[in-house]
C-alpha cells in the first residue's frame, strides 16, 4: 500500500508540474500586452516599457515561469492587473461560492440518482425501469443553462419563491443557501441522470456474479441482496463518475454562474479573460486544474480502500 | 432507436434544407412584428427584432451540427491513430507517453479551457470547433486503445505477424475494421456532447458570431425577455434537447444492434 501511495503521489506532483507549465504558456499566447492594456491607448512607449519591466514582462519565458511557480508555492498568487488586489484573496472569495455550489449540486445529484438507479435496477426490463431510464435520457440531453432559465422563469419570476440571481454573501446564511439552490438544481439534474444510469448498469453487472447467487441461495430477499451485496460492489464505477462530476461541477458551473450572476470561480475566469487580467486567469485556472487532479488522486485512493485488488497495479 | 434516428434525422433535414430555403430571411428584421407568439405565418413566433424563429432555428441547426460534426472529425482523425499506435506499442514507453498526455488533457476542465482557447484566438465558430475537437481527441484515443488491446491477443493477428506484416499494416488492416462499430457509437455520443458544448460556448458569446444564428446565442438573447415572451427561450432549448436526445437514443440503439451481448444483459 505504501509503494502504491508513493507512486500515486509522484504522478500527482508530475501532473501538477506539467499542467502548470501548460497553463502558463497558453496564457502567454493571449494577444495583447497587459502593460499597454492597463495604461490605455494614449500611453507613452517609455511608460509602457517601464511598466513591463516593473511587471517582469521583459524577462524570458522560462525565467518568468520559474519565478511564477516559486511565488505560487509560497501561497502568493500575485496582484490582479485590473483590481490591484491580491489574486489569492480574490480566488478565496470566489471559492466560497463555487465550492458550496458544487457540493450542493453533487449531494442533490446523488440524492436523486441513488433511489432512481436502485429502483430501475430492481425493476429491470419492466415498465417502471423503461419509464425512469427514458427520463434519464431526457435529463442527459438537457443543457443545464437552459434548464436554469426555465427554473428562473417558474420559481423566481412566476412563483417568486427564490431570487432570480445574485449572491448575498455568507453573512446571511439562509439567504445565501436560497440563492444557491436553483443553480444547484440546474447543475444537479443532468448529472443525476448520468449517475443513475451508471449505477443501474453497475448494479445489473453485479447481478450475474457468484456471490449474488450465493446471497440469494442463502435466502435473502431480492431487496436485501441488492442493498447488502450488489450496491457495495457497484460503487467503484459510481465513484469514478462522482469524482469526474465533482471536478466538472467545480469548473463547469461557469455558464450557470453567468445565468444567475453568481460571483464564483468560473465567472472570475470569464471576466478576467475579457479584461486581459492574465495573472488572475493563470491562477484561477491553475487552482481549478489542481483541484481536478487532486480529486482524481483522492478517487484513486478511495478505490484502493474499497477494492484491495487495485493496490497491486 | 427509431425515435432517435427520427429526431436526429429531423435536425439534419432542417439543417440541410436551410441551405436552400428558410421560411424567412434570418437577417431580415421586422420590428413591428417583434416577439409574436406562434402564428400561421410565423410557426414558432418571432424574436425581439421580429426575425422568424423557425428560420433561425433551422440555420442554427446547421451551425450546431457543422460545429459538432467537424469537432468529432478532429477527435477521430487524431485520437484514433493515437489509440492505434498506443495499442500496438502496448506497455512500452510510447504507449505510456500517449496515454499520460491524454490524462493531462482530461484533467483540464473542458469548458474553461474552451473559453480560454476562444479568448486567446478570438471567438468564432471555427475556434469553437477546434476547442471542442481537442477535447474529443483523448476520448477517442482511450476508446480506440481499450478496444484494440484485446484484438492484439487474437490468433489472426499472430497469423498476420507470421506472414510478415508490420504493426502499422496490422493496425490498419486487422485492428481498425474490428473496432469500427465501437467508434461509430462513440462518435454519436461525442456528436451529441459537441452540440451541447457548442450551445454552451455560443451562449456565453464565444461561438458563431452574429448575424449567424446559433441555438446557444438565441438562448442568450432570449434570457432578458424570457418573462415577456417565453417561447423565444423555449423553442431553441427544445431543439437542443430533442437533437441531443435523438443522437443519444441513436447511439444506444446502434450499440445494442452492433453488440447483441449487451442487449441480452439489459
Amino acid at each position: 500500500m505504501l509503494r502504491y501511495l508513493f507512486r500515486r503521489i509522484l504522478s500527482l506532483g508530475l501532473s501538477l508540474l506539467v499542467a502548470s507549465a501548460l497553463i502558463f504558456s497558453v496564457v502567454e499566447l493571449v494577444p495583447g500586452d497587459p502593460a499597454s492594456f492597463m495604461l490605455g491607448t494614449g500611453a507613452q512607449p517609455e511608460t509602457v516599457a517601464a511598466l513591463r519591466e516593473q511587471m517582469g514582462l521583459d524577462q524570458p519565458l522560462p525565467i518568468r515561469y520559474a519565478s511564477w511557480l516559486g511565488t505560487i508555492l509560497q501561497g502568493d498568487f500575485g496582484t490582479s492587473f485590473t483590481y490591484k488586489t491580491p489574486v489569492a484573496g480574490m480566488i478565496l472569495d470566489r471559492i466560497q461560492v463555487s465550492l458550496p455550489l458544487a457540493i450542493m449540486a453533487l449531494l442533490l445529484a446523488t440524492a436523486i440518482a441513488f433511489p432512481i438507479g436502485l429502483y430501475a435496477a430492481s425493476h429491470r426490463g419492466r415498465a417502471g425501469d423503461v419509464a425512469v431510464m427514458g427520463g434519464t435520457q431526457l435529463g442527459i440531453a438537457l443543457p443545464n443553462f437552459w434548464f436554469a432559465m426555465l427554473l428562473v422563469l417558474i420559481f423566481a419570476v412566476k412563483l417568486r419563491w427564490f431570487p432570480a440571481g445574485g449572491f448575498p454573501g455568507w453573512s446571511q446564511p439562509l439567504a445565501a443557501l436560497k440563492a444557491l439552490l436553483l443553480p444547484a438544481i440546474a447543475l444537479a439534474l443532468p448529472q443525476a441522470a448520468i449517475l443513475a444510469r451508471v449505477l443501474r448498469s453497475a448494479l445489473i453487472e453485479t447481478q450475474g456474479q457468484d456471490y449474488i447467487r450465493t446471497a440469494r441461495a442463502k435466502g435473502l430477499t431480492e431487496r436485501q441482496t441488492l442493498h447488502r451485496h450488489a450496491l457495495r460492489n457497484a460503487l467503484i464505477p459510481v465513484l469514478t463518475i462522482l469524482g469526474m462530476q465533482f471536478s466538472f461541477l467545480l469548473a463547469g458551473a461557469i455558464i450557470i454562474e453567468n445565468v444567475f450572476y453568481l460571483p464564483g470561480l468560473g465567472r472570475l475566469i470569464f471576466q478576467a479573460i475579457t479584461q486581459r487580467d492574465l495573472i488572475v486567469v493563470q491562477s484561477a485556472v491553475l487552482v481549478l486544474v489542481a483541484a481536478v487532479i487532486a480529486v482524481t488522486f483522492i478517487v484513486d485512493l478511495a478505490y484502493a480502500i474499497i477494492d484491495p485488488r487495485l493496490r497491486k497495479t | 432507436m427509431i425515435l432517435g434516428a427520427a429526431l436526429a434525422g429531423l435536425a439534419l433535414l432542417a439543417a440541410a434544407l436551410s441551405w436552400f430555403w428558410t421560411p424567412f430571411d434570418v437577417t431580415q428584421m421586422a420590428i413591428a412584428d417583434k416577439l409574436q407568439g406562434p402564428t400561421v405565418v410565423h410557426w414558432f413566433g418571432t424574436d425581439h427584432f421580429g426575425r422568424d424563429i423557425l428560420s433561425m432555428v433551422m440555420v442554427g441547426a446547421r451551425t450546431s451540427i457543422a460545429v459538432a460534426l467537424v469537432a468529432v472529425g478532429i477527435g477521430m482523425g487524431i485520437g484514433v491513430p493515437l489509440g492505434l499506435i498506443a495499442a500496438s506499442h502496448r506497455g512500452r514507453w510510447l504507449d505510456e507517453v500517449i496515454m499520460r498526455g491524454n490524462d493531462l488533457i482530461f484533467a483540464f476542465p473542458s469548458l474553461v479551457s474552451a473559453i480560454l482557447f476562444a479568448a486567446v484566438f478570438g471567438p468564432s465558430a471555427l475556434n469553437a470547433i477546434i476547442a471542442i475537437g481537442i477535447f474529443n481527441i483523448p476520448v477517442f484515443a482511450r476508446v480506440t486503445r481499450a478496444a484494440a488491446l484485446p484484438i492484439w491477443t487474437l490468433d489472426y493477428i499472430r497469423a498476420a505477424e507470421v506472414a510478415g506484416k508490420g504493426t502499422t499494416l496490422i493496425s490498419l488492416q486487422h485492428v481498425l475494421p474490428n473496432i469500427t462499430n465501437l467508434l461509430i457509437v462513440q462518435g454519436t455520443i461525442q456528436f451529441s456532447l459537441g452540440i451541447l458544448a457548442e450551445a454552451g460556448l455560443s451562449y456565453v458569446g464565444l461561438g458563431a458570431q452574429p448575424p449567424t444564428p446559433s441555438w446557444g446565442r438565441m438562448l442568450a438573447e432570449a434570457q432578458t425577455m424570457v418573462t415577456l415572451a417565453p417561447h423565444v427561450a423555449i423553442i431553441p432549448g427544445l431543439c437542443i434537447v430533442l437533437t441531443v436526445l435523438g443522437l443519444n437514443l441513436l447511439g444506444d440503439g446502434l450499440r445494442d444492434m452492433l453488440d447483441p451481448r449487451l442487449k441480452a444483459m439489459r
